[in-house]
C-alpha cells in the first residue's frame, strides 16, 4: 500500500460541458441575429451591443470585486445579458440606453440576489422594463423601418384615419403591432378599410418579409430566421429544450387565431397568428428568454405550464392590455411562478406505487 | 431497427475499442492472492482456515456468514500466509485472506455431471450456494437468495443481462462470443430452478455480432429470446432492463424484480452458475477487463478472484503514462481506489487507469437550473433537487423527493454543466436517511 492515487466520487467521465461553455454557445447562437441587425440597420447596431456588453461585464466585476467573491465574467453570461439588452433598443438610440440598461440588469436583475443561478427574474428582460418605463419614447419611436414597410405603414395609418375614432398615437409609435394594435383599439365596427389595413399587414408578401427581417424594428428581433438558426444550434446543443418554445409559441397561435381577429371570435385568417409570432419580440423571447434556465422551471411538466402561462399572459396584453408587445412583461410575470409550477409538477419516480407504502 | 428500451438515459462515449476484439485470455497463477471475505451483500463469510494452512484450488476456506452470504474458496494452491484487513475495490479495508502459491495450482476434485438437469431445483440451488456465486455485474448480491422467492412469489421470467453499457468494459461482451453454450446451459439451470417458462438475453445494439451469435444458437428454442436493446446509458441497470424487455415495472420503495415475476443475472453468472451445477466448481475466476488508453496492451483477462490489480496491468505491461487514478469496474459507477494492491473480487468486471489529465477534478459551480438532469434521470427523479436538500441536512425532504429511489447510475453528474457532485450528495443522503431509518 505504498501508491496513494486520486479518488472521487463516480461517475469518472463527464460529458465535458460547463457554465462557461454553455454560456459562450448562447453567445454564438446570438451572433446570427446580431449579425442580421447589422446588415439591416449598419455598423451602430454593432456599437450598441459593444456598449450594453462592455457595461455589463464591467458593473459584474465591479459588484463581485466589491462583494469579495470570486469575479466570473469570463463565464459569458453577462455578455449573454448585455447583448440581449443591446438587442431589445432600436439603432437610433443614444449609446447610454443600453448602458444604463445592462447596468440596471446586471446590479439589479442578478447581482443582488448573489449572481448567477440565484436571480428570479431573467436580467435582461429586467433591464428592458426599465428602460421602457423610463424612456418609452425611446424605446419605441424612432423606429427605423424599411422602405416598403413604410409604405405599408403610411397606408395602413391614413386607413385609420378615416375611420370614426382617430388615433394620432399610431403615428409615433408605428411598430407592426402597434398599428395591429390600433385597428383592433378603433374598429368596434367592421369596415372594409379595417379588414383591407389587416390584409396588408398579413398577407404572405408581408409575412415573407418579416420572416427574413426586411421590415426593421428593434435590433435583435429583425430577423425570425436569423434567430431561428441560432435557435436551432442551440436545440441541437442541448441548452434549450422543446417545451418551453413550442408551448409558448403554440399557445399564442391559438388564442390569436381565437380572438386576435378584428370582427369576433375565430374571425382572424391563418394569417394573424403568424404575422404576431414574426412581428414583435415573440421569436427573441420565445427561445433566447423565457428559455433561460436559470429562471425556468426545472422539471418538464413545468416548462409546458410556464410556456403556455407566457402564451396567455402575452395575447392578453397584446389584445386586451395597454401595449402592443407583451413578451417580456408575460416572461417577468411568468419567472415570479416557477417556484411554484416546480413544486407542483415534482414528477413521480419510475416504479411509483399506486398506493401509499 | 425496433430497439426497445426505457424512458431518460444518456449516450457517453463508450471506448470500447480498447478492448472489444481482444480475446480472452487466461492468465498464469499469481504468486500471491487475498480472497476478501465480503465480496458481495449480506454478511462477510467466515474463515475455516489459519495460518500457515495448506489449500487446494477451490478449496473453502470461509463459510457464509449467514443466509444472505456466499463461501469463498481459495483460487490457487499454497499456504494461508495472513489474515487480516487489506483494500478491497470498492476503497474500503475489510477482512482478507491471504494465500501464497505453491505454484503448482493443484485443485479439488471436480465432477463432471452431464445428468445435471435431471436434478432437483434444491439440489441445483445448494451447489450454486455450495460454489460461492453471487451477481458478477457489481452489486454482488448471492445468486442463491436471489433464486429463492418467498412464498407466494412466483417467477415466470429470468433476464440475462448481457447490456454491459458502462464504457469500456467489454468482459460480458467477449464471453458471450466465447462461451455462448455455457451462458445458454446456466440460463436453462436458473430457469429449472425457479419453474420460469421464458428466457430473455438483453444485449445493447452496439454488439450486432453477439445478437446475431445468440438468435443463431436459439432458432430452436422456443422460450427464449433475445431482445436487442437500444443503445444508452444505464440500459442494463436492472429496473431499466426488465422495463425494456418485458415492459414490467419493478415497484419504488425498495420494490425487487421479484415483484414484477422476474430475476435478473449477469451472463458471467450464467456460467458460474453453470460450472457450480455440472461440475461443483466453485466461483474462484472471472473475466474482467483491463483498460484506459494509457494501458499499454488492454486486454479481457480470465484471472483467479483475489488476483491483485498490480498484477493484472502487469499482465498488460503496465502503463504508457504515468498513472492519475485507478477505477475498479466501470467509469460510470466504479471506484476510484488509492492503490493498485487491491485484491480483484467476484464482482470486479473492470480496471480501468486513467491519466492525471484524465483524472481532472472539476470544481462544482453553481447549479443553473438548466433540468439537464431532470432530463437524463432513467429513475425520473430530479436529481439537482435531492442534492439540494441533502447540502442543507434536510433528510426528510430528500426522502421525500425520492434518495432512496435513485439508482446511483451517475447520468445526472454525467451531464451537470456546473459539475456538481450528485451522486456524492445523493450518497450521503442514502446514508442518513438509513441511519434515520434504524434510529
Amino acid at each position: 500500500m505504498n501508491d496513494v492515487y486520486a479518488v472521487s466520487a463516480a461517475p469518472h467521465i463527464k460529458q465535458g460541458t460547463s457554465v462557461s461553455s454553455t454560456m459562450w454557445q448562447v453567445v454564438l447562437a446570438l451572433t446570427p441575429a446580431l449579425l442580421a441587425g447589422i446588415f439591416f440597420f449598419g455598423i451602430q447596431s454593432l456599437l450598441l451591443t459593444l456598449y450594453a456588453i462592455a457595461a455589463a461585464i464591467t458593473t459584474e466585476a465591479l459588484i463581485q470585486k466589491f462583494r469579495k467573491v470570486p469575479i466570473t465574467v469570463s463565464d459569458g453570461s453577462a455578455v449573454v445579458t448585455g447583448i440581449l439588452i443591446a438587442f431589445n433598443i432600436n439603432s437610433s438610440s443614444p449609446w447610454w440606453l443600453p448602458v444604463t440598461g445592462a447596468i440596471f440588469a446586471i446590479a439589479l436583475g442578478k447581482q443582488i440576489f448573489g449572481g448567477l443561478g440565484f436571480n428570479i427574474f431573467n436580467p435582461a428582460l429586467l433591464g428592458r422594463a426599465f428602460m421602457m418605463a423610463s424612456w418609452p419614447t425611446l424605446m419605441t419611436a424612432g423606429w427605423k423601418f424599411t422602405a416598403p414597410m413604410n409604405n405599408l405603414f403610411q397606408s395602413s395609418i391614413n386607413g385609420l384615419r378615416n375611420l370614426p375614432s382617430n388615433v394620432p398615437d399610431v403615428v409615433t409609435s408605428a411598430t407592426p403591432l402597434g398599428v395591429i394594435k390600433a385597428l383592433r383599439d378603433t374598429t368596434q365596427i367592421s369596415s372594409d378599410m379595417a379588414n383591407t389595413v389587416m390584409d396588408n399587414l398579413t398577407n404572405m408578401n408581408t409575412l415573407q418579409d418579416f420572416f427574413w427581417g426586411n421590415i426593421g424594428g428593434v435590433i435583435g428581433e429583425v430577423s425570425a430566421a436569423a434567430l431561428l438558426i441560432g435557435a436551432a444550434y442551440l436545440a441541437w446543443k442541448h441548452i434549450i429544450e422543446w417545451r418551453i418554445p413550442v408551448s409558448y409559441i403554440g399557445t399564442v397561435f391559438v388564442l390569436i387565431y381565437m380572438f386576435g381577429g378584428i370582427n369576433g371570435m375565430f374571425s382572424a385568417s391563418i394569417m394573424l397568428p403568424i404575422f404576431h409570432i414574426l412581428a414583435g419580440g415573440l421569436i427573441l423571447g420565445a427561445f433566447f428568454m423565457a428559455t433561460d434556465m436559470v429562471t425556468s422551471p426545472v422539471t418538464k411538466k413545468g416548462r409546458l405550464i410556464f410556456g403556455m402561462g407566457c402564451g396567455i399572459f402575452t395575447v392578453v396584453i397584446r389584445l386586451i392590455g395597454g401595449y402592443p408587445e407583451g413578451v417580456s412583461y408575460s416572461i417577468l410575470l411568468m419567472n415570479i411562478t416557477v417556484p411554484l409550477i416546480d413544486r407542483y409538477t415534482i414528477p413521480k419516480p419510475f416504479g411509483q406505487r399506486k398506493t401509499a407504502n | 431497427m425496433g430497439f426497445k428500451t426505457f424512458p431518460g438515459g444518456i449516450h457517453p462515449r463508450d471506448y470500447k475499442a480498447f478492448s472489444k476484439d481482444k480475446n480472452i485470455e487466461k492468465m498464469p497463477v499469481p504468486k500471491k492472492i487475498v480472497i476478501s471475505l465480503s465480496q458481495h451483500i449480506g454478511a462477510p463469510a467466515k474463515p475455516v482456515v489459519k495460518v500457515g494452512d495448506e489449500v487446494l484450488a477451490g478449496q473453502k476456506i470461509a463459510e457464509a456468514g449467514g443466509f444472505v452470504s456466499i463461501p469463498m474458496h481459495s483460487s490457487i494452491s499454497g499456504k494461508v500466509t495472513k489474515l487480516d484487513k487489506f483494500r478491497h475495490p470498492t476503497g474500503t479495508l475489510v477482512q482478507g485472506i491471504e494465500i501464497t502459491s505453491d505454484g503448482e495450482d493443484k485443485w479439488i476434485e471436480l465432477i463432471d455431471d452431464s445428468n445435471y438437469m435431471e436434478l432437483t431445483a434444491k439440489d441445483m440451488k445448494d451447489r450454486i450456494a455450495a460454489a460461492g456465486v453471487c451477481g458478477m455485474g457489481g452489486a454482488g448480491f448471492p445468486t442463491h437468495v436471489k433464486l429463492s422467492p418467498p412464498e407466494g412469489k412466483t417467477i415466470d421470467t429470468i433476464i440475462l443481462n448481457g447490456v454491459e453499457c458502462e464504457p469500456y468494459l467489454t468482459a460480458d461482451y467477449r464471453i458471450m462470443l466465447e462461451q455462448a453454450n455455457d451462458i445458454l446451459a446456466g440460463l436453462k439451470i436458473l430457469m429449472k430452478i425457479v419453474d420460469a417458462k421464458n428466457g430473455v438475453i438483453g444485449i445493447e445494439a452496439n454488439k450486432p455480432d453477439a445478437i446475431k451469435f445468440f438468435k443463431n444458437l436459439l432458432k430452436n428454442e422456443k422460450n427464449i429470446k433475445v431482445v436487442s436493446l437500444h443503445l444508452k446509458y444505464p440500459q442494463g441497470a436492472e429496473k431499466q432492463l426488465i422495463y425494456a424487455t418485458t415492459k414490467r415495472k419493478v415497484p419504488n420503495k425498495g420494490g425487487l424484480p421479484m415483484d414484477v415475476n422476474v430475476v435478473v443475472q449477469n451472463v458471467g453468472t450464467a456460467i458460474a452458475v453453470y460450472e457450480a451445477v455440472r461440475y461443483k466448481k466453485p466461483l474462484v475466476d472471472r473475466v474482467i477487463t483491463v483498460s484506459g488508453r494509457i494501458v499499454k496492451n488492454p486486454k479481457n483477462i480470465k484471472a483467479r478472484i483475489g488476483t491483485f490489480y498490480s498484477d493484472l496491468l502487469e499482465y498488460c505491461n503496465g502503463t504508457t503514462e504515468e498513472i492519475g487514478k485507478i477505477i475498479s469496474g466501470g467509469p460510470m459507477m466504479g471506484f476510484a481506489i488509492p492503490s493498485l494492491e487491491t485484491p480483484m473480487t467476484k464482482g470486479s468486471s473492470g480496471l480501468l487507469l486513467f491519466d492525471k489529465k484524465e483524472a481532472y477534478k472539476e470544481k462544482e459551480d453553481v447549479c443553473l437550473r438548466c433540468g439537464h438532469c431532470v432530463d437524463i434521470c432513467p429513475m425520473n427523479l430530479v436529481p439537482s433537487l435531492i442534492a439540494h436538500h441533502v447540502r442543507n441536512d434536510d433528510w426528510d425532504s430528500a426522502e421525500k423527493f425520492g434518495v432512496m429511489d435513485c439508482i446511483k447510475c451517475g447520468s445526472c453528474a454525467y451531464v451537470c454543466p456546473s459539475n456538481i457532485k450528485l451522486i456524492q450528495w445523493i450518497d450521503i443522503g442514502k446514508i442518513k436517511v438509513s441511519e434515520n431509518r434504524t434510529k
